[in-house]
This record gives C-alpha cells, sequence and structure tokens, in this order.
C-alpha cells in the first residue's frame, strides 16, 4: 500500500516486536506461580526478589512451549542458546537486570502466513524469538509521590518474537498480530489476551519512496490491541512523511501511542538508556536441547490454523475467506466441523458464521459460552433438509434457541411451527386471500403479472409463515390461471 | 583499546555511581591497567573456537513447571526500606 504525500507516493515499511506471555505454572527461574491477578507481592520467590545470593534454575516447560512456539512458526530450533544480562535501573526489575537472549536465542528464522481480505495472503519473516523474564508492575496512581511496586510478574515467561521488516500496510500489521495469536492459541503457549497484557506488542516504523533503501525508523513501545496498533502505524507513517516533506530529517526514538488522543509522542528517556551491556549470565550455563526432544515436541503439535483452514477447503469445498474465518480460532474450528459432520458443510458455514457469529457478537460472549450447542444447530439444519420447516422460519428458531437454549425440535413443536405440506390446507389459505383480494385478482389476469409476489406473500401470511413455499407458488399459480 | 575521562563518566552513569572529578582521573588509569592486562588474551589465535561461556563440563539443570515458592509476602517485603498495602514503594518513577 502506498500512502500519496503532496511531493508523491510513500512506502510504509513496519516490523513488530511481540512479547508473549508464556502458559505455565511457575516462573521461567523460580517456584512461584503466574496467575494473573493475585494479591500483590504474593506470588514472589526471593529469587524474583533478587535477594543475595539467590540463583536461577530453569523451567523446563518453558523451554518447551518457546520450542513448541518456534516449531508453530516453521522456525529454526537452535539447539544451544545462552542467557545473557541486559542491565538497566528500573524500581520494578529488582536484579538490576534481565536475564534475556541476545546473540543466541532459543529460536531463528521462521515465517508467519497472513489472511488478507478477499482470501490472499502473503508471508512475513520472523526473525528470531527468544526466552526472557518479566519485569513486576509499577502503580503509579495510588500516592501522590510514590510509585508501589507489585513483584507479582517478575520473573514470569515471555516469548519476544521479533518480525522482519515485510509488513507494508496497518491491515497487514493487524493481519499479523491475529494469525500470530490465533497460532500461540492453538499451540496453547500464551492466551493472547492483549487486554491482561500477557501479549504486547512494540512497532518499528518508517517510511521511503518506493525502491529506495530503508529509512530511519522510530519505534512505539507498548501498543495493548489491534486496533490500536494499527492506528499507531497509521498516525506515525503520516507524521514522518509529514516531516520529510517539509525539509526534515527522522530522528531514531522511542515513542508511545496515545490511545485516547490516537497519536504517538515521544517517550521522555533518560540519556544512555538503550546502553544495556549485555553480558552471558554467569549464573546459567547454555541451554543445550536433546534433537530426540525437540522431535518429540514436533510430533504432538496440533493441526494449525494455515494446515486447518486447506483442509477445510479441501475437505468441505469452502472459500478461502470462509475457511480462514472459521480455522482462525480452534473452538470456532471444531465447533463448525461438529455441525458440518453428515450435513451440507456450506449451509454448516452459512449457519455459523452469519446467524450463530451475528449471536455471539450482539451477546458478547465466545464459541466457548454460546448458548446454541453445535449438536442443536446441526439439529436445526437436519430440520430444514428434510422439510420440517423453511429455511425463513428456521432463522426464527434459531433466535428462539439462542434465547432459551433449547432443541430446535421441541421449539418447533411447542410454537407449532412445523412446515405445512398439507395442500389441502394451503389451497384454502389460496382461495381466501383470493376471495377477499378479487380486484387485484382481476388485475393479475388482466396482464398484471409482478401480483403475483404479492399474493405468495398474502398466503404465506395467512399461514404464519408456516406453508411450504414451493407448494404455495405451485397451487397459488395454477389457481391464478383460472 | 582505552578509557578516557568521559569514558569513564559514562560509565559510573549507568552503574549508577558518583564518581567524583578526583576519583575519575584515578579510575581511568585503573580501569585502563585492567583493560591492557585482559587484552593480552588477544594474542592467541581464537578463529574457530566457541566461547566459553563456563568452566563447569555440564548443561544447564532444569526443573519441573511445580509451584514451590510464593505466598511470603513478609518475607519478601521484610528488608524493603518501605512499603504499603503489600507494595514495595519507591519515590514516584513515572516518565
Amino acid at each position: 500500500m502506498l500512502i500519496e504525500g503532496k511531493t508523491g507516493p510513500w512506502e510504509i515499511v513496519i516490523g513488530l516486536e511481540v512479547h508473549a506471555q508464556v502458559i505455565s505454572k511457575a516462573k521461567l527461574f523460580s517456584g512461584a506461580a503466574t496467575d494473573f491477578g493475585a494479591e500483590p507481592n504474593t506470588q514472589v520467590s526471593p529469587v524474583d526478589a533478587a535477594f543475595p545470593g539467590m540463583l536461577p534454575v530453569i523451567n523446563r516447560f518453558c523451554v518447551e512451549q518457546a520450542v513448541r512456539t518456534g516449531l508453530g512458526l516453521e522456525a529454526q530450533i537452535n539447539l544451544v542458546s545462552v542467557f545473557d544480562r541486559k542491565n538497566y535501573f528500573y524500581a520494578d526489575l529488582p536484579a538490576g537486570y534481565q536475564i534475556s537472549q541476545y546473540q543466541r536465542p532459543i529460536v531463528g528464522k521462521g515465517k508467519i502466513t497472513l489472511d488478507l481480505p478477499g482470501g490472499e495472503t502473503r508471508e512475513v519473516g520472523i526473525t528470531r524469538l527468544h526466552l526472557e523474564q518479566d519485569a513486576g508492575k509499577s502503580l503509579h496512581d495510588q500516592h501522590p509521590t510514590k510509585t508501589y511496586v507489585d513483584l507479582n510478574r517478575a520473573g514470569v515467561a515471555l516469548m519476544e518474537i521479533v518480525s522482519e521488516p515485510d509488513m507494508r500496510s496497518p491491515e497487514e500489521a493487524g493481519a499479523y498480530l491475529k494469525k500470530l495469536r490465533s497460532i500461540l492459541r492453538y499451540l496453547g503457549t500464551c492466551d493472547g489476551n492483549m487486554e491482561e497484557g500477557s501479549m504486547r506488542c512494540d512497532c518499528n516504523v518508517s517510511v521511503r519512496r518506493p525502491g529506495e533503501p530503508y529509512g530511519t525508523r522510530c519505534e512505539i513501545k507498548n501498543v495493548n490491541s489491534v486496533r490500536f496498533v494499527m492506528q499507531a502505524i497509521e498516525y506515525e507513517a503520516r507524521r514522518q512523511i509529514e516531516v520529510l516533506e517539509d525539509g526534515g530529517t527522522i530522528r531514531q526514538e522511542t515513542r508511545l501511542f496515545d490511545s485516547g488522543r490516537g497519536v504517538t509522542r515521544p517517550m521522555r528517556t533518560k540519556e544512555h538508556a538503550h546502553d544495556y551491556r549485555y553480558f552471558p549470565d554467569p549464573d546459567l550455563l547454555p541451554l543445550v536441547l536433546d534433537p530426540a526432544w525437540v522431535e518429540e515436541i514436533r510430533n504432538s503439535l496440533p493441526e494449525l490454523p494455515d494446515a486447518k483452514k486447506a483442509r477445510f477447503m479441501r475437505e468441505y469445498k469452502l472459500s478461502a475467506y470462509d475457511a480462514g474465518v472459521l480455522a482462525a480460532e480452534r473452538e470456532s474450528a471444531d465447533y463448525y466441523e461438529r455441525v458440518a459432520k453428515g450435513r451440507d458443510p456450506k449451509q454448516a458455514a452459512n449457519f455459523v458464521m452469519g446467524d450463530l457469529f451475528g449471536a455471539l457478537n450482539r451477546l458478547g460472549v465466545g464459541i466457548d459460552r454460546s448458548p446454541v450447542s453445535a449438536e442443536n444447530l446441526g439439529r436445526l439444519i437436519d430440520l430444514v433438509a428434510d422439510g420440517t420447516i423453511s429455511g425463513r422460519l428456521a432463522k426464527d428458531v434459531f433466535a428462539a434457541m439462542v434465547e432459551t437454549g433449547q432443541d430446535p425440535a421441541t421449539i418447533v413443536e411447542e410454537r407449532g411451527l412445523r412446515q405445512v405440506t398439507d395442500t389441502a390446507a394451503i389451497e384454502q389459505a389460496i382461495d381466501a386471500v383470493m376471495a377477499r383480494e378479487a380486484a387485484k385478482v382481476a388485475e393479475y389476469r388482466g396482464g398484471k403479472e409482478k401480483l403475483f409476489g404479492y399474493f405468495v406473500g398474502q398466503v404465506m401470511k395467512a399461514t404464519q409463515g408456516k406453508a411450504n413455499p414451493a407448494v404455495v407458488n405451485d397451487l397459488l399459480r395454477k389457481k391464478l390461471a383460472g | 583499546m582505552s578509557l578516557d575521562k568521559s569514558a569513564v563518566a559514562h560509565i559510573a552513569t549507568l552503574a549508577r555511581i558518583r564518581v567524583s572529578e578526583s576519583e575519575k582521573e584515578q579510575l581511568v588509569h585503573e580501569l585502563n591497567k585492567i583493560l591492557h592486562w585482559v587484552e593480552q588474551l588477544g594474542e592467541i589465535e581464537t578463529e574457530g573456537v566457541e566461547p566459553m561461556t563456563s568452566v563447569a563440563e555440564m548443561t544447564l539443570p532444569m526443573r519441573e513447571d511445580v509451584v514451590t515458592d510464593g505466598n511470603r509476602r513478609d518475607d519478601i517485603l521484610g528488608n524493603a526500606p518501605a512499603a504499603a498495602h503489600g507494595f514495595f514503594t519507591v519515590p514516584k518513577v513515572v516518565e
């Protein structure tokens, strides 16, 4: 995507760094718990609080989660990686350094395939993934002159996932985050909850004339929703273009996104803040992985979104778009498959993506808490297929299912919605309508044939929508012909 | 490689250590002596040799993902210069 400036077109170049909190019971280097929302400083071990003499011991499962994520990103797994100390001072970093990985991360180059609108795809490179500790949390608004520090989060395992500068529009950045989140959730390595901060994003943005080398980039720190990431990039790119077109230059700097005003502004950082003086952590030996263990993890991977999408297209003949939407979340994919099993897959997709997703959106709940079970939605489709109810009434039955959670057969029986295919009853309704609308019948017979639809409507109304539409059409045409 | 006074001042700032002007001069001298001594290692041919990060011939020991610690806030806050409502408190550090 190109942005038209005053002096010609510009191209946006975007790379993203995502911090994803690893799903584990205990922290990366200590035995304290990781649960979100506990009382302050109750999930802290002396290791997390950096008491003198405490030594870190790595959590095997966190390593496994990082390897699993690397495999899910089709990335190179480095059998030897090294932990380094990243040195800086901040109140919520008790050791004065963060244990991270610098030159030798656990995961190397990989890739993510973006699903773009219209069913197109685009590949974005992953530069690396490394393991590191999260910091504690500072609360600045509890006291006029003091900052409160809670170390519950200090030491929780994070995966920092760095992309190549392969994205060219805010939409692609949004698609990247959605796809990455989808893969992490499928793998069960991060819950992807941006609101709770278990997935956070730094955006590197620069602009250039098409075909020219990369421009100077700015980094927008800690953006916490997909929508904000897209807004921040859009704003930042336009800001940079304006500066350049006015003859200015871009200063490489860290900026913050103000979501209230929709703007980015420079972060007031002290000088030298980026001089981290990395060096290998003398408390930790290099992390060496057994290739057999990596293979074991590889063999335990679930079917991932891309594979599922391809299978949905192949097996159920769905469009790329429909297959992509259904495969985006494991829960919706599983739900869809339970509905589609033994039924018309296209019709199942229409019900799940149209009626069901619409209802869930209105209710503001996820598919895991759907009032309509996959089994009941399947039964509803069966009732349409065997002619018990019309497609039109199915919408009403579905609405009742959302409301009551009942199975469709019960609703159809209790509310008397069974489709009337009894020709005698339908004929009776037609006769009544024709008798009442004698003038219109005469007009129709005089050549005003478009009145046919009107008659169909009247008959359907007379039968409360329960008449079989095909039978109505058929009988009505005969009777009107005289 | 050698350090000058401004480099020493920079390092002191990063380490949050206050160093007086007269100490800086002294530190330039001392740190340079250490650097030059270590630089002797540069005489050794290390092409293709893996950097040694430990003298122990063992790999990183690992621990199972089990919660074995926590719920000891009094211990954790016990040595803190200041605490309130279960938090550490420090002078306001907001940017």
